[in-house]
């Protein structure tokens, strides 16, 4: 080691002198810029809607206090903490899910539901609400926020089920690419089932189902939040370790296992927690599209960096600040309206990433 | 630490079908210091080798043994630290720098972050030395040319400080000066630490230039020897044989069997013999030993430098080799 030192010292370029480019270009500073911007979404979040609440009332509200008016303590405590918590733990799960894909597959067009996840999910919903039973369909009108548990329900178990499958899969097959070939293939078959539910569905049924597809925060109650919560943290856990293995993987599968990852464990580790992170948030909030796919591009675009030690973090919190932004605009401040959340975050985020991916592409044609 | 194989046979397996084997009962060794090149036709089994080699496929039967130690057995944080690979194409990762690039080499001794010491450092700037890479460290790897990111990849390989590194045809995507620098990089390696080297190779010249010894791969097995022996005993030419090509003994590469053309003699062995000599091989026409009815020289005077073509007597004066070549073919048909 001595040796190699002093020959190191002796070389043209110190150690000092290349450590700093190590992160050349990368900017790791922003992870506190983002902290800072998410912050400030949160309160927003909790202050903007159809009525305006002013800030002090809020830090009182969640001290412990009680508001001026007591709507507002009601509204902030049973719908808007609710509301923006599912939002930020929903953008984080589904930002780092889609760093895991990506990076995982090697494939910038990944995204945390090519393994299967949604459709398992849709699948289990189109049951609940087309199955032409009468049963259900009285039990659906008639319990209100049963029905909205059953759902939840139904959805949970169709997205555990598809990620069960594709681990039990995950462990057998050789190769990422078999994998998402696999997966893809399942999301079209289950995605054909789902269309002949529909094909059969009375029209008032449809609409139940459609409006599940257009996702939303706003579903998930007080009472459920830890069990969201829970899933996301869990995942978020299980990913931290793989930093490394990711690191590794840049390179592809077979220079990752040459540096001494373990490629079964990592790829078993990786579709758990994507599984963890991705199936509880389509259970509670509905298939969200974009958000997965854009929030690694806009992350990696954002610290310029692709060092899962930076990026990791980066896709949490970018993924948290999107899918808060995205909430706000969707509630449209000041008005009743409320619009279908996949459709602002695909109207408002595709441009957004259409640039950072044209900017970070120039200069590499 | 020596690399060896024990009975190993290499190939693949099938489901409901016999095992390809495409080698067997292979008992190789491969020790600290040297730089051994391992040649073949196409297709014939030489990444299936090192891939089992290297642990990443398992063996058909056999072994393949670390200092004793079975490498099936080796966790692949330990392999990752006493093995290294290089393969064919160099991957273009975005936004990452070739000094990460380098760095991810330390995977196997650093901790679960992968978080670099100061001996991490050390090691990364001695190995971005080695390869004479220096320059590239702060730029990024997605925009670099093939030599270079395979200069990285090898630095990386280094960075791992294994004992054994494999590399899989690392030349073949580069253009030719970067062919010989790598082989003369890795000649390098292996003579100044103890790094062993196997390195599987198309350039048959670079090969029996540089390496140490040869492990020739054919369908008989893998003969094992230094290049010189290999070549005089006639196993390159074997192994390599196919229709209209023969190995040329005394040139050291391989040649068009040449065609019953004219024999021609040219005198001298200067730097303008040897490439009209190369010029009428290629042109088809054999090389004479002593004078005869056709000669061309190359004459240096006062006029400038000259060809002279003297077919039966006759004299004729050419500036270029094109132009007696030319002449030459004119008067010979």
């Amino acid at each position: 080691m001595s040796q190699l030192a002093g020959q190191a010292q002796a070389g043209s370029f110190s150690r000092d002198r290349l450590h700093r480019r190590e992160y050349a270009g990368a900017k790791p500073a922003l992870l506190l810029l983002l902290l800072a911007l998410l912050g400030l979404l949160l309160l927003l979040s909790l202050a903007l809607g159809s009525a305006s609440i002013p800030l002090d009332q809020i830090v009182t509200v969640l001290l412990g206090g009680q508001a001026d008016h007591q709507s507002w303590t009601n509204i902030i405590l049973k719908f808007r903490l609710p509301k923006t918590a599912t939002a930020a733990l929903a953008g984080m799960a589904l930002g780092v899910s889609g760093l895991l894909m990506q990076t995982y597959f090697r494939n910038p067009l990944a995204e945390p539901f090519v393994l299967g996840v949604s459709s398992g999910a849709s699948l289990g919903v189109a049951l609940v609400v087309l199955s032409s039973g009468a049963a259900s369909g009285a039990l659906l009108a008639g319990l209100g926020l049963a029905g909205d548990l059953l759902l939840t329900a139904a959805a949970g178990a169709g997205a555990a089920l598809s990620m069960t499958l594709v681990l039990l899969v995950a462990v057998r097959v050789r190769s990422g690419v078999t994998l998402l070939v696999l997966g893809l293939m399942f999301g079209y078959l289950v995605g054909a089932m789902v269309s002949l539910l529909l094909y059969f569905a009375l029209p008032e049924r449809i609409q139940a189902y459609v409006n599940w597809t257009f996702g939303s925060f706003s579903g998930v109650t007080a009472a459920q939040l830890p069990i969201l919560a829970l899933f996301t943290l869990s995942g978020l856990l299980l990913s931290a370790p793989l930093v490394k293995p990711l690191n590794a993987l840049l390179l592809g599968e077979d220079y990752a296992r040459s540096l001494g990852i373990h490629l079964q464990w990592t790829r078993f580790a990786i579709i758990l927690s994507t599984a963890l992170l991705v199936s509880a948030v389509t259970a509670f909030c509905g298939p969200i599209a974009f958000l997965g796919i854009a929030v690694p591009h806009l992350a990696r675009g954002l610290l310029g960096s692709s060092d899962h030690r930076l990026l990791l973090p980066g896709a949490c919190l970018t993924g948290a600040c999107v899918a808060l932004c995205a909430s706000l605009i969707a509630e449209l401040p000041g008005n009743n309206l409320v619009l279908p959340l996949n459709v602002v975050t695909a109207l408002l985020g595709a441009p957004v990433v259409i640039l950072v991916v044209l900017r970070q592409m120039r200069g590499l044609a | 630490m020596t690399l060896r194989s024990r009975d190993l046979s290499i190939g693949y397996r099938r489901r409901g079908r016999p095992d390809v084997v495409l080698a067997r009962a292979l008992n190789l060794c491969l020790r600290p210091g040297e730089l051994v090149g391992l040649l073949g036709p196409n297709g014939i089994g030489k990444s299936t080798l090192l891939s089992t080699l290297g642990g990443g496929l398992q063996p058909l039967a056999g072994q393949v043994l670390l200092d004793q130690r079975d490498i099936a057995r080796l966790k692949p944080q330990e392999r990752a630290r006493r093995l290294s690979l290089v393969t064919t194409a160099a991957p273009r990762p975005r936004l990452m720098s070739g000094y990460a690039l380098v760095a991810l080499g330390r995977q196997p001794h650093t901790d679960w972050l992968g978080r670099l010491t100061a001996d991490d450092r050390d090691i990364i700037a001695w190995a971005l030395d080695a390869v004479n890479g220096g320059e590239l460290a702060g730029q990024p790897v997605a925009e670099l040319s093939d030599g270079q990111r395979q200069k990285l990849m090898i630095a990386r390989a280094l960075a791992q400080q294994s004992d054994i590194m494999l590399l899989d045809e690392p030349t073949a995507f580069l253009d030719l000066p970067r062919r010989i620098e790598t082989m003369a990089l890795l000649k390098k390696l292996a003579g100044t630490t103890r790094l062993a080297i196997l390195v599987s190779t198309h350039d048959l010249d670079l090969a029996l230039r540089n390496c140490d010894r040869l492990w020739l791969m054919s369908q008989a097995g893998i003969k094992v020897g230094a290049p010189e022996d290999l070549a005089l005993d006639g196993s390159l030419g074997a192994t390599f044989r196919a229709e209209g090509i023969h190995f040329d003994q005394r040139r050291g590469s391989f040649a068009l069997d040449a065609a019953a053309g004219q024999r021609v003699y040219v005198p001298g062995d200067g730097e303008h013999a040897i490439w009209l000599r190369r010029a009428l091989a290629r042109a088809g026409y054999a090389l004479a030993d002593r004078p005869g009815q056709i000669e061309i020289s190359h004459q240096q005077n006062g006029h400038g430098s000259n060809w002279h073509l003297r077919i039966n007597g006759d004299t004729s004066r050419h500036a270029t080799i094109e132009a007696a070549l030319k002449a030459l073919e004119r008067e010979t048909t």
